[in-house]
């Protein structure tokens, strides 16, 4: 052993497995954005449902809800996988056309999407109660449509109240995307075992893929509070 | 990660369904589908491997809560440590705390696990004083590395609660600590540390529940734990959905009787004016 660390093993073209990471990162990063997207879609629809869904709705989510925080990512994500696969291939075999090879990025953030969609449930409805009552009120008064009380006032005033629930779901989603290495996804967790298993430099890999990581949730963490600092900036500040 | 977001990502006690409103029509109609739901899952799929695989999941599920127990006790001890300095240690102790709380929750469980197994379990052996101390046979088994995973990113979440907690207490009783005449120690065992723990108790269910959830990928470095033997039954009997709706439907059970046991133990201790 000439040197202690082999860097030349994180260079970006063919011998190195730099490229090979960075790829892997993209792919993370993709199926977080996807998921996380899709998160919100659900949640903001299974939050309204809570709240103002007839009994059977209401009941429907809260097993949704339930589930999803009860048992492990990992299973609902192996379940989600083979059972997603496989009913859309079923789906389209009734409809007569062949079954069709899902790409693993639309599985992944289908996956984590629903997972998501359950978590962001919960801190949307949360963050919908936490907006005073009279205001919706006002906005109904007003003859305004459901969609449009939604769209002008419920959406906007719940905002300051759900992001920093939100921003804690986004590096969620983020860190959740390393779970589809166990599903075989080459996301940045699973590229970075192979190439430590095929070069034994194992200690080398998982601090670089670890750096990624990190980067990603600091970057994140900068942004969100700018995001953060704007939603608040029509609240007096409190001390 | 605040008190409502792991409210979120994990079953609380406040969403065990209440008894006395509980059975309404549409319910017992839900109830009823429910049931036929899963009589035909119990008639229609494939449950006779079932009895074969009983006492291995047994002592999967032991595994699993095993596992964690250990990790939640551990890494509570060390989240208590990691929180006191971050809120009064010297910088060079504040520092290191406030890195480590950063890089752990940065990255993924999964990553350190790995890490930490495929890493460290590699380096170990180059090294001929641990080959021969009394630690070894250990350090050759998993089992430690998923401690050791689990203890540290428990006490990397619980240290930032625990942060919190410890900056939360009033001033007030404090100096009242102070005036009677206390010393440091004395003012921090009777004091600071019971009142810091006292409002970081609430967290508590929600983190447990979330440690129980990654227990699980503990499986990945080859510890039987009941996800483990689950995947077993699903290579030996070529079966996808019957074995991870069982792993579901343990994993519910777990959580449920778990934030049971938590819902008992926090109506036994006075939580007013916390």
């Amino acid at each position: 052993m000439d040197s202690f660390v082999n860097w030349s093993l994180l260079a970006l073209s063919a011998p190195g497995w730099g490229g090979l990471l960075l790829q892997g990162f993209l792919h993370s990063i993709e199926i977080a954005l996807g998921g996380y997207a899709l998160g919100l879609l659900l949640g903001i629809g299974g939050a309204f449902g809570k709240l103002y869904g007839g009994p059977v709705l209401r009941d429907l989510l809260e097993c949704y809800t339930t589930i999803v925080r009860a048992v492990p990512e990992l299973v609902l994500i192996l379940l989600l996988y083979y059972a997603g696969t496989d009913l859309l291939n079923q789906l389209l075999g009734l409809l007569g056309l062949g079954a069709v090879d899902i790409s693993g990025l639309m599985a992944g953030i289908f996956v984590i999407g629903v997972v998501q969609g359950a978590y962001s449930t919960e801190v949307l409805r949360g963050a919908i109660k936490a907006v005073p009552a009279g205001q919706i009120e006002a906005a109904r008064a007003y003859g305004m449509s459901p969609a449009k009380v939604l769209r002008r006032i419920t959406l906007p005033a719940m905002l300051p109240y759900a992001i920093p629930g939100l921003s804690n779901l986004w590096l969620i989603a983020t860190k959740d995307t390393a779970l589809l290495a166990v599903v075989g996804f080459a996301e940045l967790t699973l590229v970075t075992r192979q190439a430590a298993g095929a070069t034994k430099a194992y200690f080398l890999f998982f601090c670089a893929a670890g750096a990624l990581y990190l980067a990603l949730t600091l970057v994140s963490n900068l942004i969100i509070g700018f995001i953060e600092r704007h939603a608040r900036r029509c609240f007096v500040e409190q001390r | 990660m605040s008190n409502e977001t792991t409210h979120a990502l994990a079953f609380s006690p406040d969403d065990l369904p209440q008894a006395e409103s509980f059975f309404k029509p549409h319910r017992i109609v839900l109830i009823a589908l429910f049931v036929g739901l899963v009589l035909g899952i119990a008639i229609f799929m494939r449950w006779d491997w079932l009895p074969r695989y009983m006492p291995r999941l047994g002592s999967g599920i032991l595994v699993s809560l095993a596992m964690l127990f250990s990790t939640s006790i551990l890494g509570f001890l060390l989240a208590i440590p990691l929180g006191l300095v971050q809120v009064t240690g010297p910088w060079f102790l504040k520092g290191p705390a406030r890195l480590f709380c950063t890089v752990i929750r940065g990255t993924p469980l999964l990553l350190q696990l790995w890490l930490l197994y495929y890493g460290l379990g590699s380096l170990f052996p180059q090294f001929p004083t641990i080959r021969q101390s009394f630690l070894w046979p250990y350090l050759r088994e998993a089992w430690p590395y998923g401690v050791a995973a689990l203890t540290i990113s428990f006490a990397a979440y619980e240290g930032e609660v625990m942060r919190g907690a410890f900056a939360g207490v009033p001033q007030g009783e404090l100096e009242a600590a102070r005036a009677y005449g206390m010393g440091r120690w004395t003012m921090f065992r009777r004091i600071w540390l019971p009142r810091a723990v006292h409002r970081a108790l609430p967290t508590l269910t929600g983190e447990t529940v979330l440690q129980l959830k990654s227990t699980p990928l503990v499986a990945t470095i080859t510890v039987i734990d009941v996800y483990a033997v689950i995947s077993k039954v699903r290579q030996e009997t070529f079966l996808t959905y019957e074995p991870l709706l069982l792993l579901a439907l343990i994993y519910l059970c777990l959580t449920g009787l778990l934030v049971l046991a938590f819902r008992y133990f926090e109506n036994r201790i006075p939580t007013r004016g916390a």
